[in-house]
């Protein structure tokens, strides 16, 4: 069974393959504007675009060609695993994408353990004592940070934090000391809401009458969460962190301006505004193919957690 | 939660944050687009990691760069440029005039300045560079400092001609590049001049103006480049950081499309400027004192004329121009003219925050002329595009005269032909004939006062106002600069305090 849904994901990867490939190169093609102009914006700077610029721009990459040749060549560049190279920069866009790409993932990994730290434990607390102060607080404060938009938050770590205390650099990118500041932002708000999940799923467990009956059995509290309420909170919470991570790539594309963080949300904006088809297409489908690999991990980890299995197509 | 935070922070706090690790950090809003100069130039050239053949003083004076001294023929078409004895690049190899020469041939080669100079050969005479022309053009060792015209080593090229690397010959050596927004530098042993003083140096581009404000204020940065209004206030009352500012010849203008069927009266471009309230839009969305009265700010002497009667806001004024050119106000206030409405696209960008709120402030001011404005807010580029199919009818932009330290390239460019960023549907015979006049080195202060009263009777672009440049230096280190022609910001003369 692990087999079939293994080969159901590859197709599915193939497919998103095809699809983002084709829908960006389509919404590129749909795009307003003269392309040529744009790249050579993007290129030489916003002020220093003439038609001078643009008609060398346009010499260079061919643009007058036609479009469908344009998108034959990237899916058989494609084929051979070859991205092509950046029309701003002229570097490969391999290159590029695994600099930014990298340095996001860095920030979205630190965030999700960050927030894994911060959330579960006290949401499983807050679950054992549904209702207690502990409970009422939580969801204060977990509905208070998730109101919070993450630029404000942003800003409002780097005065408290940064300014005010002096305790990490404001903004940047190169020490490891520069990751924390972005890496808490985003962690604050996806703690949030997994606190949340967390404590329903485990007050829901904790009310249940088997869990009751492991009391009556004589069980400590600290046995009972161990061999009966983790495994049973495991598979909402690890579907909902699959899901969680699509608000993630949205958050660094935020996060990721506020703290000049070289990131891949950072380098699509880019790209798209500077008409750089070959990075957007690169971009679109790394990041396409990434959700499926995470749906197939969390899958994966669900029908660990729970081998029942019903689930797993 | 309280108890995890400051927990989890101690654990992955290794070292104090402050940027006191002997390493000075330039952070500014400009992202590195690739080692090409025709696309990072500008950067590389501040963070003195490579070097032009012409250097500009602080008052626009060229003096001396790779290039000691330059002669020109008597008919002007043939330049020698004497090249400095002895310089190497970071690589080891040696500067000729061989090197010199396919470095500005292949920036030549790119859209720029330098390919807008009337170029036939650049090649080497000996141990000179020789630069020969098709007609006289004074301004050339001002376009041979340009970041465009910066000279790299042979082995920073492709095959192509786009530099893939850079290596300069500046006191600075690029030893990190992380594109698209930082790179590390140490101080180059070799270097001819005088060397640096601090040994390690790094540039962060950070594109939010609060970020760089919040840097310099946290300590982390030690000069912030260019600061928005509100930051500016704040940060003068900051005690460890020091704001600088300086004008600049970089101008906020209204392009005019004098073209169009109701710009093309000299008259009615007369009105619209006449209902500009440019100190109240400068005060209130620059935070600067005043207003521009001309195209070019006292800073720039030889083109800023004393004696021009100022540009004013006089809103009756305008409405009696107007009148006068047979415009009345229809029932909605806006004003008619045989069955056509004077009704206006103002084209701008948002790649500088302040154009798209000065844009609103306008749209109001001439509502009150009774001239009706819609906003286009979208990509600079579209100001080229619709200046190339005449489709534009009014642009908010702000246009930089001093890409070269001399601003006839500029004004040559933009005005004696009509170009992308200036004139549009303008034609001042006259005028042509002075600027190009002046660029081939004939005529002097008379004729550049002439022509800038021309600019100011026919207003082919309406000036709003005057750009100054700020920055926010540590004061942790002594010797920084902030140029008004944006080349240096004094990078190998700044020294740690203490």
């Amino acid at each position: 069974m692990t087999l079939r849904a293994l080969g159901y994901r590859m197709v599915q990867a193939l497919l998103v393959a095809l699809l983002v490939g084709g829908l960006t190169f389509l919404m590129m093609q749909a795009l307003p504007g003269d392309a040529a102009f744009r790249i050579a914006a993007g290129r030489y700077g916003y002020d220093m675009v003439n038609a001078a610029a643009a008609a060398q721009v346009r010499a260079e990459l061919g643009l007058d060609g036609s479009g469908w040749s344009a998108f034959a060549a990237w899916l058989g560049d494609l084929l051979r695993l070859d991205f092509g190279t950046s029309l701003i920069s002229g570097r490969p866009v391999m290159e590029e994408i695994r600099h930014q790409l990298g340095a996001s993932l860095q920030l979205a990994g630190v965030s999700l353990a960050l927030s894994l730290l911060i959330g579960p434990p006290l949401g499983v607390i807050a679950g054992l004592h549904a209702g207690g102060w502990l409970d009422r607080g939580l969801l204060v404060l977990s509905a208070a940070l998730r109101a919070v938009p993450q630029f404000l938050m942003g800003l409002i770590l780097i005065v408290t934090l940064s300014i005010q205390l002096g305790w990490l650099p404001a903004a940047g990118h190169g020490r490891a000391d520069h990751l924390i500041l972005p890496a808490l932002t985003l962690a604050l708000g996806l703690a949030a809401i997994s606190a949340r999940v967390t404590r329903d799923a485990m007050a829901g467990v904790a009310a249940r009458p088997d869990y009751a009956f492991g009391r009556w059995k004589g069980l400590s509290e600290r046995q009972m969460l161990r061999r009966h309420g983790l495994r049973n909170i495991g598979v909402p919470l690890v579907t909902f962190l699959g899901l969680q991570l699509v608000l993630l790539i949205e958050g660094v594309v935020v996060v990721e301006a506020i703290f000049g963080w070289p990131g891949i949300g950072h380098a699509l904006v880019h790209a798209i505004f500077g008409r750089d088809v070959p990075m957007v297409q690169g971009t679109a489908l790394l990041l396409g193919l990434g959700f499926v690999l995470l749906n197939a991990l969390t899958d994966l980890a669900a029908h660990l957690i729970d081998p029942r299995g019903a689930r797993t197509p | 939660m309280r108890h995890l935070l400051p927990a989890a922070l101690a654990t992955v706090l290794a070292a104090p944050a402050f940027a006191t690790d002997g390493v000075l950090d330039v952070v500014a809003p400009f992202e590195i687009k690739g080692a090409d100069p025709s696309t990072s130039g500008a950067i590389f050239i501040k963070m003195e990691l490579a070097e032009t053949l012409v250097n500009a003083d602080a008052d626009g004076r060229l003096v001396p760069g790779l290039a000691t001294d330059w002669t020109v023929s008597d008919d002007g078409l043939e330049w020698i440029f004497r090249l400095r004895q002895g310089v190497s690049f970071h690589d080891g190899t040696p500067m000729t005039a061989g090197t010199v020469a396919s470095a500005l041939n292949h920036a030549r080669a790119k859209p720029g300045l330098l390919d807008t100079a009337p170029i036939t050969v650049i090649e080497p005479a000996g141990d000179d560079l020789r630069i020969t022309l098709s007609e006289p053009f004074a301004p050339l060792p001002a376009f041979l400092s340009e970041y465009r015209a910066l000279i790299y080593a042979p082995a920073a090229y492709d095959a192509a001609g786009n530099a893939t690397q850079v290596i300069g010959t500046g006191p600075y050596r690029l030893t990190a590049m992380q594109e698209p927004l930082r790179l590390e530098a140490e101080r180059f042993d070799g270097y001819w001049g005088e060397a640096a003083h601090i040994p390690q140096v790094t540039y962060q581009a950070v594109g939010r103006a609060e970020t760089r404000a919040l840097l310099a204020e946290s300590g982390d940065a030690d000069y912030v480049f260019t600061l928005d209004p509100a930051s500016v206030a704040r940060l003068a009352s900051v005690e460890t950081v020091q704001v600088m500012s300086v004008p600049i010849p970089r101008s906020l203008l209204v392009k005019v499309n004098a073209g169009h069927p109701v710009l093309s009266e000299p008259d009615a471009r007369r009105a619209l400027s006449l209902a500009i309230d440019r100190d109240g839009l400068a005060q209130a969305i620059l935070r600067y004192p005043t207003g521009a009265d001309q195209l070019l700010p006292p800073s720039v002497p030889d083109w800023h004329v004393d004696g021009l009667p100022p540009l004013a806001y006089d809103p009756q004024a305008a409405r009696a121009l107007l009148e006068g050119l047979g415009w009345t106000p229809g029932p909605d206030g806006i004003l008619t003219r045989d069955g056509q409405r004077f009704s206006l696209v103002l084209t701008t960008y948002p790649d500088r925050p302040e154009l798209p709120l000065s844009a609103a402030v306008l749209q109001q001011m001439l509502a009150q002329i009774g001239v009706e404005l819609t906003i286009d807010s979208t990509n600079s580029s579209e100001i080229p595009v619709r200046h190339g199919d005449g489709s534009l009818d009014l642009a908010l932009l702000a246009r930089n005269f001093a890409l070269v330290p001399d601003p006839i390239g500029t004004i040559l460019t933009d005005y004696a032909t009509g170009g992308d960023w200036g004139a549009m549907g303008w034609n001042d015979e006259g005028f042509a004939t002075l600027i190009r006049d002046l660029a081939s080195g004939k005529g002097g202060q008379a004729e550049r006062d002439q022509a800038m009263a021309i600019l100011q009777d026919q207003l082919p672009v309406i000036p709003v106002a005057w750009y100054q440049q700020t920055a926010a230096v540590s004061t942790r280190v002594t010797g920084a600069a902030i140029d008004p022609f944006e080349r240096s910001i004094g990078l190998s003369r700044m020294d740690w305090t203490e």
